[in-house]
């Protein structure tokens, strides 16, 4: 890591924090104090709207955009300026080409990620839908369009499969990481589908699952076959990336395109299946994740009912649990893959949502957990900001 | 032409019954986009599809088509259909 990069990413003077929830029933902002002792609730805001996904843009420490839609209406991005006080809808949210006549085209179902773009082009965001599909937008969220050629490529529909292939909430594109050092270095994961790199902001796109595992039976040459959870490059070494799959935990050195299985190292009680996963803000060899019981039918639970955080702080040599304050036994929900996340301060603050509709934070990088909210609808994602 | 909004779309109307014009369903869903920018896409897709959960009923009669020709006089409810979750 050279001097400048160091210094880039010095600890952030502690500074107060907003926690951004968003649930199946509506969002919900946690205010906390600098040194993340107290928090204020603020919420529900677009009650009913089940929100994949809340996200600040710390490019300017104001623009919060919602990814939302009802059970029953369309989907649609909100935008707020004011941290929630007032929110707008977008005037043209993410959706397909119009298809020729006669063909029966794709439509957005919901936006699943957002990602605010390089810090070298302010106002730019990234979107990932279901089913999957990228999208941009160049003004802040008001308005989008299908970004790159994959939307309508036959070989990534291919890839892509069908409803049928993905998640029981239908198939996903998410993971859009854009590399601090580069606007038009660009990655993306869809499940099922893979993991992609473009080096050239999205013209042309490269699958990158050598070393990927896939459900036995299936064959790994198939790009379709594969199932990335979530993917997260360090900020302290972006030529490192970590993922969650469905079949392991991951790391890849760049230059290389081979993923090596780290999750082979954790009890073999628990395994190496979840969904999140959290990197170091400074610390590349520091990672965490949140296994899930991936046995049988696949219960998504934690594994025996014992919800634990693992850390490996030597890249994945070696993993020990983070777990003090958590339910010791019959606590039966798990955190999905956008619902963990941790803060720039030092120690580093991590935070989750899960599924049974708590929110948890530890000040101490894991050490220690407390439940800081609890009886929130179902957890989709947690995202942590510093505001303006 | 009276149209009736349903509850999950009234934060773009505030109100309950709204005007608004046009010889077709199509016509008249655009002619609310315009005055109620982006209430269109909360019920019709981008391939211009009904989306699943949301039923149109002219003069009482459920249609399924947006090129449905309207008179003047027509009365449009739109309804979200009754499903659970």
């Amino acid at each position: 890591m050279t001097t400048r990069t160091r210094n880039t990413l010095r600890a952030k003077a502690a500074r107060r924090l907003v926690v951004l929830v968003a649930t199946r029933k509506g969002a919900w902002l946690y205010h906390g104090d600098a040194r993340r002792k107290s928090w204020r609730s603020d919420g529900p805001h677009l009650l009913g709207h089940m929100v994949n996904h809340l996200v600040l843009d710390q490019r300017d420490g104001r623009t919060l955009l919602m990814a939302a839609k009802t059970g029953h209406l369309g989907p649609t991005i909100f935008r707020s300026t004011d941290l929630g006080r007032s929110w707008k809808e977008a005037v043209r949210p993410p959706a397909f080409n119009k298809a020729p006549d006669g063909q029966p085209g794709r439509a957005v179902d919901h936006t699943f990620w957002l990602t605010p773009g390089h810090a070298s082009e302010p106002g730019s965001w990234y979107a990932g839908t279901s089913p999957q599909g990228l999208f941009r937008s160049d003004d802040g969220g008001v308005t989008w369009d299908p970004f790159s050629p994959i939307n309508d490529d036959p070989k990534y529909r291919k890839w892509m499969g069908t409803v049928q292939d993905g998640t029981p909430d239908g198939p996903k594109l998410h993971s859009i990481i854009v590399d601090p050092r580069d606007p038009a270095h660009l990655y993306f994961a869809m499940s099922g589908g893979g993991v992609h790199e473009s080096v050239d902001r999205g013209q042309s796109w490269t699958p990158i699952v050598a070393g990927l595992e896939v459900v036995e039976g299936l064959d790994a040459a198939n790009i379709a076959f594969h199932d990335p959870h979530c993917i997260r490059l360090c900020p302290g070494n972006p030529d490192r990336l970590y993922q969650q799959n469905h079949c392991g935990i991951y790391r890849l050195d760049r230059p290389s395109n081979e993923w090596v299985r780290i999750g082979r190292r954790m009890p073999r009680r628990i395994g190496d299946v979840g969904f999140p996963i959290v990197v170091h803000p400074r610390d590349p060899e520091k990672v965490w994740v949140f296994p899930m019981d991936g046995g049988s039918v696949w219960p998504r639970t934690s594994p025996g009912g014992v919800p634990a955080v693992y850390v490996t702080r030597n890249g994945g040599k070696t993993w020990r649990p983070a777990a003090a304050g958590l339910p010791q036994g019959q606590a039966w929900w798990t955190v999905k893959r956008q619902a963990m996340t941790s803060d720039a301060n030092d120690p580093v603050g991590l935070y989750f949502g899960t599924t049974s509709g708590e929110l948890w934070i530890s000040g101490d990088e894991g050490q220690q957990w407390d439940c800081i909210a609890a009886h929130l609808p179902e957890i989709y994602a947690v995202e942590v900001a510093a505001p303006a | 032409m009276n149209v009736l909004i349903p509850t999950p779309l009234r934060s773009y109307t505030g109100q309950r019954v709204v005007e608004a014009s046009g010889s077709t369903l199509g016509a008249v869903l655009a002619d609310l986009d315009r005055k109620f920018p982006g209430i269109r896409f909360r019920m019709i897709n981008e391939q211009d599809r009904m989306r699943p959960h949301v039923r149109f009923f002219v003069n009482g009669k459920q249609v399924f088509d947006p090129s449905q020709p309207l008179s003047p006089t027509d009365e449009v409810v739109i309804v979200q259909a009754l499903s659970g979750g």
